[in-house]
Formats: C-alpha cells, structure tokens, sequence
C-alpha cells in the first residue's frame, strides 16, 4: 500500500513536472515561430466553431434551469424579478466558463488526445522529427493558440445563450415581469462578472490544450495506450479545470474588488 | 560519417543494447541484421536522435549528438532521411503534401519548384500521378514507397530504412529492395537499413553488421555472411532455430 502509494505520488509529480516542461517548450516555441495560418484557422474552425452546438445547448439548457430553481426560490420571497439577475451573474462569473470548458474538455480534449496519441503509436510522431518538425511546434502550438483564442469566445456564446434562455422562460413560461427581470439584471451584473469569465475561459483553454497535447504526446503503445490517454485527457482537464476555478474564483474576486 | 561508440541502452530491467560501437563511411550501403526484437531498430533510432543513449556516445559527421537537446537534434537530422517500417505517413495529408512536407515547411522554394520535386521524387518511386492521393487509399507497398519519396525529397546525405521490406509479398519486397538501390546509386547517400529478411540484406547492403545480444557480432561484407562458419551467423543466415529455442 505504502510503495503504491509512494508510485503515485512520484508518477504525480513527475507527470506535474513534464507539464511543465512542456509549457515552457510551448511558450518558447510561440516566440520562436508563429504557426502557420492554414493551420491555426483549421484548429480554431475545428475547436470554436464545431463545439458550438454542444456549448450552445449546453448554456441554454443551464440558464434554463437556473432560472426555473431560482425562480421557485424568489417566488417565496416576492422577489420574482431577481431571478435574472441570479442566472446572469451565475453564467457570467462561474456556470459560463466552467461548464464551456467542460463541454470542450470532452469533445475536445478528447480528440486531440486520440489524434496525437495515435501519430504517436504509429510512428507519425517520430517522422516528424526525423523531418526536422519539432512535434510542439507542428501539433501543440497550434492546437494551444486555437484553444486559447476560441474558448472565451465560445464562453461568452453560452453565457449569452444562457441569459437569454432564462429570459425567455422566465418571461413566457413562468410569469415574471419580463422588463422588471432585465432591468434588475442589468443592475446587478457587473463588468467585473464577466471579465473574471473570460478570464478563467482564457486560462481553460491553456488547460484544456496542454493536457490533452501531454496525454496525446506521452500516450502508451497500442489501441489501449491511445484509448487511456483519451479517457485520461478529459479526466484530467476536467479535474484540473474544477480545482482551478475555485482558487481563481478566490483570486480574481480579489484582484478585480 | 556515422560512428557509434560504446551504446547502452535499457528499458527498465531489460539491457537492449550491451555497448554498441561501428563506423560507417560516407557513401557506404549497410545493413544492419539480427533477430526480432534484438533492438535494431532501437540501434536505428540513436543513429538519428529519436533515442538517446544511457551511455556511448554517437557522432555524425563530427558532431557528438548525445548530449544534444531536441532543437539542436533537429538540425542534426536534416542531414538524415529516414523510411519507417509501416510508412508513417501524415493520415490528414495527400501524398503530395506528404512527400513536400519538409519543402513546404522549410518555405525556401515557390509552390512551383515544391510540386516539381514532389513530382520528381514520385517518379523515383514510380508513384508519380498519385500527388492527390490520401495515404489510406494506398497499399502497404505504396505507402512504403511514398515514405521513400518523403525520405528522399528534400535530398538528405544518410538514408536510414527501418525493415524496409516486412509485411511486403516478395514481389513487392523486391520492388522496394531495387527502388533502394536506385536511390543510393542516383543520389549518391549514406545508406542504413535494418532487416531480418537476408535475401533483402544481400541485395541492398554492400556491408552488413549482424546485431546478437547486445553487440555487434559480426561485421563483414554479404559474401562472407552467407559462407560464415559461425554457427550463430550460419544459423541466423539459414534460418536454422537454436535447439534450445525449440525446446517445447
């Protein structure tokens, strides 16, 4: 138990600390070479615009909600007009980015884990280099700048979603004075709600990009190798996306005061 | 030049390569033999910088590569052109884009002269005409050849072919085995090849080194090879099983 244990823990940190390596190589290889602009538009048609349905749904269907739960709360209380402003300031500042990035951890995470890990088992990886194409240059650069670009994007694309889907059911379906709900969300939804979101997306999107090019690049020989280092990707990200928010919830509340 | 000196090199508990050292002349057509999993091919990849040595130390044209980082490596390896043993070709790319991939990379010439040299590189295989092509709808011999092309389009000095010839029906093998040739006489580039097929060793390599446990054991020409009075070179040559490996 104890030498398990002990493995873990030396496996945690030296994955931590090849993260960390490959950060640097990424952050050097971006001042080095710009990538090339086929590739980034590719990457970012590939990541933005393919996730959209999934992220649209998704911010819909929360703000939906959000807003049905809020609602039943306020209702009590007569205070039915502050149920857009709960649903506005929870999207713009927390469920926007975190569920967005979740929703791309999955589709996308998962894919540029399974593309990479795959080059890798069938030997695609090291052609590359024998072509003098560093693989950070080729593969994660890219993929890394795409992501960080189109994830606020995407962000802002549910959180707008989610507003309006909660407008609208709350106008429409649930009763409440549709000019009173907005005025009051406009009152209390601050610029600072959804800079700290795009933010936090912002730094999702690095998340997201340099876990799945670590599990792709890193992944074991074989059908399985490349199906761990999928599952791995997206465990992962997700994981390290949660924890994250917490302390940048923390942080940027703080900073942006 | 090519030299290996004294490589080591160990996966976990497991001694591949027991100090490993040759010397391969500009010009020269090598083979390198042994059996399955003896680490050929392990030898192969520290020829050109995908793995490094725990120990030993391997030079290319004077420079030590062992302690090299990655990007410094990469420079090493444009002198290299490399044939893998299931191709390896880019899946999202033609076979244009494929055989261009360092030219278009490198941005030196116009789209023009990259797509004539792609042309003539196809041609040298005798795949011109197939520039459009996606690398699945290739046979395996196909893309082997199409490898060959990539490997020799930006003109490299070293060619390394990693079992250039297994998976191939023999007919194909020969196919592969003669466009090798050609490529060596035509280009005038160092060749390395690994191989456990001899009648493949014997036509492409003008010297062969025979990879047993760990060490170079034999380091002579084809001739010598196949009239080689040692039981290990004679049974290997043959295809003659150690009585103890048959031992069921």
């Amino acid at each position: 138990m104890t030498l398990l244990a002990k493995n873990w823990i030396k496996e945690w940190f030296g994955g931590l600390g090849q993260g960390a390596l490959l950060c640097r190589e990424i952050f050097q290889s971006l001042c080095r070479n710009r990538p090339s602009g086929k590739d980034l538009v590719y990457q970012m048609y590939f990541i933005g615009v393919k996730s959209q349905s999934v992220v649209a749904v998704t911010g819909a269907f929360t703000g939906m909600v959000l807003c049905a739960q809020s609602y039943i709360q306020f209702h009590k209380i007569q205070l039915d007009t502050a149920t857009l402003a709960v649903v506005s300031v929870s999207m713009c500042a927390e469920l926007g980015p975190v569920l967005t990035a979740l929703m791309v951890a999955g589709r996308v995470g998962a894919a540029i884990a399974a593309e990479i890990g795959t080059m890798k088992v069938t030997e695609q990886i090291d052609a590359l280099r024998t072509l003098a194409t560093h693989p950070v240059d080729y593969l994660v650069a890219p993929r890394f700048l795409a992501t960080l670009l189109v994830m606020p994007l995407l962000t802002a694309e549910s959180i707008c979603l989610g507003i309006f889907a909660a407008y609208v059911i709350g106008s429409f379906l649930l009763g409440i004075n549709p000019t009173g709900n907005w005025y009051t969300m406009l009152n209390h939804t601050s610029v600072q709600d959804v800079v700290i979101g795009m933010i936090k997306a912002f730094i999702f999107g690095g998340i997201i990009a340099v876990v799945a090019c670590f599990k792709g690049l890193n992944c074991a020989q074989g059908a399985e190798g490349v199906g761990r280092a999928t599952t791995e990707a997206v465990v992962n990200a997700s994981i390290t996306i949660l924890i994250t928010n917490f302390f940048l919830t923390l942080f940027l509340t703080r900073l942006l005061e | 030049m090519i030299e290996a000196r004294d490589i080591r090199k160990s996966f976990g508990s497991h001694e591949v390569l027991k100090g490993v050292t040759f010397t391969i002349a500009r010009g020269e057509a090598v083979v390198i033999i042994g059996v399955s999993g003896g680490g050929k091919s392990i030898l192969l990849k520290h020829l050109v910088g995908l793995l490094l040595p725990d120990r030993g130390e391997v030079w290319i044209d004077g420079q030590n590569t062992a302690p090299m980082d990655e990007r410094q490596l990469l420079e090493v390896r444009r002198k290299f052109g490399m044939l893998f043993q299931g191709a390896a070709l880019f899946d999202s790319l033609t076979v244009a884009e494929n055989v261009g991939f360092v030219l278009n990379r490198a941005g030196q010439m116009s789209p023009a002269q990259i797509a004539e040299r792609v042309a003539e590189s196809l041609d040298l295989v005798g795949l011109d005409g197939t520039q459009q092509k996606m690398p699945a709808e290739l046979s395996g011999g196909m893309r082997k050849r199409v490898g060959l092309a990539r490997a020799i389009a930006y003109r490299p000095e070293i060619l390394l072919y990693d079992e250039p010839t297994t998976g191939l029906d023999p007919i194909a093998s020969d196919v592969i085995d003669q466009l090798i040739i050609r490529v060596v006489q035509k280009l005038k580039v160092t060749s390395v090849a690994v191989t456990h097929d001899m009648r493949s060793a014997a036509r492409i390599g003008r010297r062969i080194l025979m990879l047993h446990e760990g060490r170079i054991y034999a380091d002579q020409t084809p001739e010598e090879i196949f009239k080689s009075k040692d039981p290990v070179v004679h049974r290997f040559v043959n295809g003659i099983a150690d009585p103890k490996d048959v031992s069921f």
